[in-house]
């Protein structure tokens, strides 16, 4: 904070705070979004009703409901400083309520998804022709490759081998550049019998078409109920689970991939999402043909081993047979295939993996909200949603506008009295005070859009807000009393604005920083309702200490031009008559 | 109402001198009582938490027609202290604190009866708590994190001593506080946790803005001309902030005081009330404890040290000298602490310390200013 040492040039100093307020405005009206948004108690949500459910139709064990209850609270706090308040209800239900309305579906599906990630081998697999051609060419998935060596970087550098081997007769639209450098399965036209993981995207075919399921082969699959399963499994259409597939104590699975196109033998699960240490999401990165969003992997240290493992009889694979199904591993979410990358380059040891897909899927968001779930772990449970509904506020609409009216109501009699106070003086101070209050709405409506942080306006903020509005006014105070004890001394005016202002703004900077500080520390600690609190009190802090410098202070400066406060009207608040005391005034320390 | 006048021109132009370093005894023992109370509240009644700490019941039905202080009432009358209402896009949904299966039956009944439904019709379940202990243990982390920051951070910008004080008041703000909400039965809410810690950092803020002063005044105490005490020092400098905290602490008050008013006679029950009563009580006590906790406990301990007692003791042996006694004044800010003077009025209001009128009455002691020429040739 480089306080504006320009004594001589006040006016300018608060034209620069205006064209930034001013900026700050147009930056509003660009967003399409001028009010703050609300939290729960003063404008009320979304309410989501989840329902456990068990194998055997008992209510689940209270331990693992209210486990669930943490992590689905760690979930939604993850999305942002937006309270959100989850409680267990009934034996076997949970409540989310959620603020805003209208379309809540990420926040949906964030709390629904049970999270449960494996890392299986792939024993099988077969491409299947997807019922509707969709324009998006996927299917594909790039390897999973860590940085050898523990450097917790997260640069995904895919490297595959060539393509499926045999691409030959019908040209498909769908087929992609090698250039792409994708793994198998890629949907190439491959109407062999070689057991590759590739699909035969026909795009005439109107129902699901296994080719490979003939000659498929099934080494060292002791599951004849499985295999069975997979050879009548359809996975045709996005977002189909095989029953049974997220099942981690089963041996052998039959599972599909995301996209609907690709159906899998999976063998036993060799690592868990319990073991992820860490899981961001990483931007893409087209140097490395990263083209979408992918989600980066920190394993645990029995984690790392297990997966340098799995990596390493895949590559032991690989190097037999390169087209052996098992150079796959599939990365295993709720039952689906997220990605089954091959492992062509050696094991990794790292304990970092990469989970990526096609970049119409990989949005950001997908990648950050699956970084997310993957972060606080899997539910204990299953659930469905019982009911999505609005709720109204919880504070009442009775009590959020007779509280507006007496915060008003204080307002109105702060403004009284300081002008009462400080005359003249006390318009600067009632102008500080509305070009703070000014800033703080700007900011919190341009935080509270979801692009920045969504951060939203509860009933605690602001009545923390009209807090700091007296801590605000406080640094005025610090700085008039200071400045009329200089004319009390008797020294003109002019001088004293600059000395008294060197004094008053220590004393301002250090208490302010004992706030910012303890704002800092909340923030960066607490969780939930603690943390947005504090994000509005460091905000407010800095907003104060910016109105002070760039405003109060120069403000005081040019009227200490006018004749009125110079002459020490005795309306200014500055009048030496009104001030002088009637005996020795103490003998301050001058500054040098 | 001409007393007053005096006391607030007297006031507006910063002629003030109340000896509150001079008293520790005084102020010490009123904050002894009061923490007593509180720690006696806390102890016997203890806090009321809210619903969304320890959970509780929640009914949920149909009356299309019902208005929210409808529902409210209803439910309130059957029993429930704390009534959260929410309309639905299904009904309504009210949460109450846990009921024993008794009061759940009559607020089915009471509700039903209102709105003419079946008791059946009314559903209960039990609801957890949506502040999860994970908060909690979060929040006290953060705040001992927070703490010895502060100490940290007080201790460069000022001296461990001073850092020290402002805790003890810190500490003390906060125990009062609670202790209130115990003797009130006030709900203690998220949101009136909130309100702790806006106090925290109030009370914070006060004793740095106080201290600050103290520091610049005693900054080059004991050298040539400027021969006083710490205490005289410091008290100086209160009286030199005082005239600041008040105005802080009334411009910060009037709009939590408008909210807490309207909240408890105009509302009866609600989470303004709540919340607005912890920022009271807690610009009130921070106010005080800043004043008269932290500074006094300041001076006691800075003048444990070698250097000041030192002065003390060539302050003492100056005033005895009987020849100066004579000549000069009183120092303004009151007497030294050792004899306690009777002009000092303090009218210490023991329920209200804010109350501290700290206005000399009676006749005033020192000579009348002279000219500016006329001081410099006193000095040499």
């Amino acid at each position: 904070m480089a306080p504006p040492s320009t004594p001589s040039r006040p006016g300018r100093t608060i034209l620069l705070l205006f064209a930034v307020l001013a900026a700050l405005t147009g930056v509003m009206f660009l967003q399409g979004q001028t009010t703050p948004k609300l939290a729960l108690d003063l404008a009320g949500g979304t309410t989501v009703t989840l329902t456990a459910v068990t194998e055997n139709g008992q209510s689940p064990p209270e331990a693992q409901l209210q486990q669930a209850v943490n992590i689905i609270r760690d979930r939604v706090n993850g999305l942002g400083v937006s309270e959100a308040e989850v409680a267990p209800q009934g034996d076997d239900h949970i409540v989310v309520q959620v603020p805003g309305t209208g379309d809540q579906r990420r926040v949906v599906d964030l709390i629904g998804t049970t999270a449960q990630l494996q890392f299986r081998q792939v024993y099988a697999s077969a491409g299947i022709a997807p019922q509707t051609a969709r324009p998006s060419p996927s299917a594909g998935s790039t390897g999973s490759t860590g940085s050898p060596g523990p450097s917790a970087t997260s640069s995904p550098s895919p490297s595959q081998g060539a393509s499926s081997p045999t691409p030959t007769a019908s040209a498909s639209a769908r087929q992609r550049p090698l250039s792409q450098a994708l793994a198998a399965p890629s949907p190439s036209a491959s109407a062999s019998g070689s057991p590759s993981p590739s699909g035969s995207p026909s795009p005439s075919a109107s129902a699901p078409l296994d080719l490979n399921a003939l000659t498929q082969d099934y080494s060292g699959i002791d599951d004849k109920a499985v295999i069975a399963q997979f050879e009548k499994l359809d996975c045709s259409g996005a977002g189909r689970k095989a029953p049974g597939a997220d099942d981690p104590r089963r041996k052998w699975v039959a599972a599909c991939d995301r996209e609907g196109e690709v159906k899998y033998i999976l063998g036993p699960v060799r690592v868990e999402g319990r073991q992820i240490a860490d899981a961001t999401a990483v931007p893409p990165n087209v140097q490395n043909g990263q083209t979408g969003w992918s989600v980066s992997l920190e394993f645990e240290s029995q984690g790392a081993r297990q997966f340098a493992e799995l990596t390493a009889d895949a590559y032991g694979e690989y190097q037999a047979n390169g087209m052996s199904p098992r150079r796959q591993i599939a990365i295993v979410l709720d039952g689906q295939v997220v990605s089954a990358p091959q492992i062509t380059e050696g094991p990794i040891a790292g304990g970092q993996a990469t989970i990526n897909g096609p970049p119409d899927s990989f949005t950001q968001q997908y990648a950050t909200d699956l970084a997310n779930v993957l972060d606080y772990g899997a539910l204990p449970l299953k659930f469905e949603r019982s009911s999505i509904e609005t709720v109204s506020s919880t504070l009442g609409s009775d009590q959020l506008e007779k509280g507006m009216l007496a915060g008003a109501i204080g307002l109105v009699l702060v403004v009284a009295y300081s002008l009462l106070y400080y005359r003249g003086l006390g318009l600067v101070s009632v102008a500080s005070l509305a070009v703070a209050a000014g800033i703080t709405y700007l900011s919190v409506v341009l935080l509270g859009h979801e692009d920045t942080l969504g951060f939203r306006l509860s009933l605690a903020h602001v009545i923390g807000l009209i807090v700091s509005i007296g801590i605000a006014a406080d640094s005025f105070i610090v700085y008039f009393e200071r400045l009329r004890d200089e004319l009390r001394e008797g020294r003109p005016l002019r001088p004293s604005v600059e000395t008294a202002w060197r004094r008053a703004r220590r004393t301002i900077l250090v208490a302010d920083a004992v706030m910012f500080i303890g704002a800092a520390v909340l923030y960066a600690l607490a969780i939930g309702g603690v943390k947005g609190f504090a994000f509005a009190i460091g905000l407010t802090t800095l907003i104060d200490v910016v109105v002070v410098f760039c405003f109060t202070k120069p403000m005081v400066a040019l009227l200490a031009r006018r004749e009125f406060f110079a002459k020490g009207h005795r309306w200014s608040g500055l009048d030496p008559a009104r001030l002088r005391r009637t005996r020795p005034a103490p003998s301050l320390v001058k500054e040098a | 109402m001409v007393a007053i006048r005096a006391v607030l021109s007297r006031i507006y132009k910063g002629e003030v001198s109340a000896d509150i370093v001079g008293r520790p005894r005084l102020w010490y023992s009123l904050s002894a009582i009061l923490l007593a109370v509180s720690i006696a509240g806390l102890i016997v009644r203890g806090l009321s938490f809210g619903v969304e700490f320890t959970g509780g019941s929640v009914f949920t039905f149909k009356a299309p027609n019902a208005s929210i202080e409808q529902v409210r009432s209803t439910v309130a009358e059957a029993g429930p202290h704390q009534v959260i209402v929410q309309s639905t896009s299904s009904g309504w949904r009210v949460t109450t604190e846990s009921l024993p299966s008794a009061e759940v039956a009559e607020v089915q009944r009471a509700v039903g009866a209102e709105f003419g439904l079946p008791a059946e019709q009314v559903s209960a379940q039990i609801i957890g708590s949506t502040w999860g202990d994970e908060i909690t243990e979060k929040a006290w982390l953060a705040l001992a994190v927070f703490m010895l920051l502060i100490v940290g951070y007080l201790s460069v910008a000022f001296e461990w001593r001073m850092a020290l004080a402002a805790m003890v008041a810190l500490v003390h703000d906060l125990v009062i506080t609670a202790g209130i909400y115990a003797w009130s039965g006030f709900e203690v809410t998220p949101a009136t946790l909130l309100g702790f810690l806006t106090i925290l950092g109030y009370s914070l803020y006060d004793a740095v803005v106080v201290f600050d002063m103290i520091k610049e005044v005693t900054r080059d105490l004991g050298t040539a001309g400027r021969l006083r005490t710490y205490s005289q020092a410091a008290n100086e400098a209160l009286n030199n902030t005082l005239v600041r905290s008040l105005n802080t602490s009334l411009v910060a008050i009037l709009p939590v005081a408008s909210i807490l008013f309207v909240g408890t006679f105009l509302l009866g029950a609600g989470a303004l009330k709540d919340l607005s009563l912890s920022l009271f009580v807690g610009i009130l006590v921070g106010t005080y404890s800043s004043l008269c906790v932290a500074t006094p406990l300041l001076v006691q301990l800075k003048e444990r040290e070698p250097r000041y007692r030192e002065l003390r003791e060539r302050v003492r042996a100056r005033q005895t000298s009987a020849k100066r006694q004579v000549r000069t004044a009183v120092p303004a800010g009151g007497a030294p602490a050792e004899e306690t003077p009777g002009d000092g009025a303090a009218e210490a209001a023991e329920d209200e310390p804010r109350k501290v009128k700290v206005v000399q009455a009676g006749p005033r002691r020192q000579p009348r200013r002279g000219t500016r020429q006329q001081r410099r040739r006193t000095r040499r």
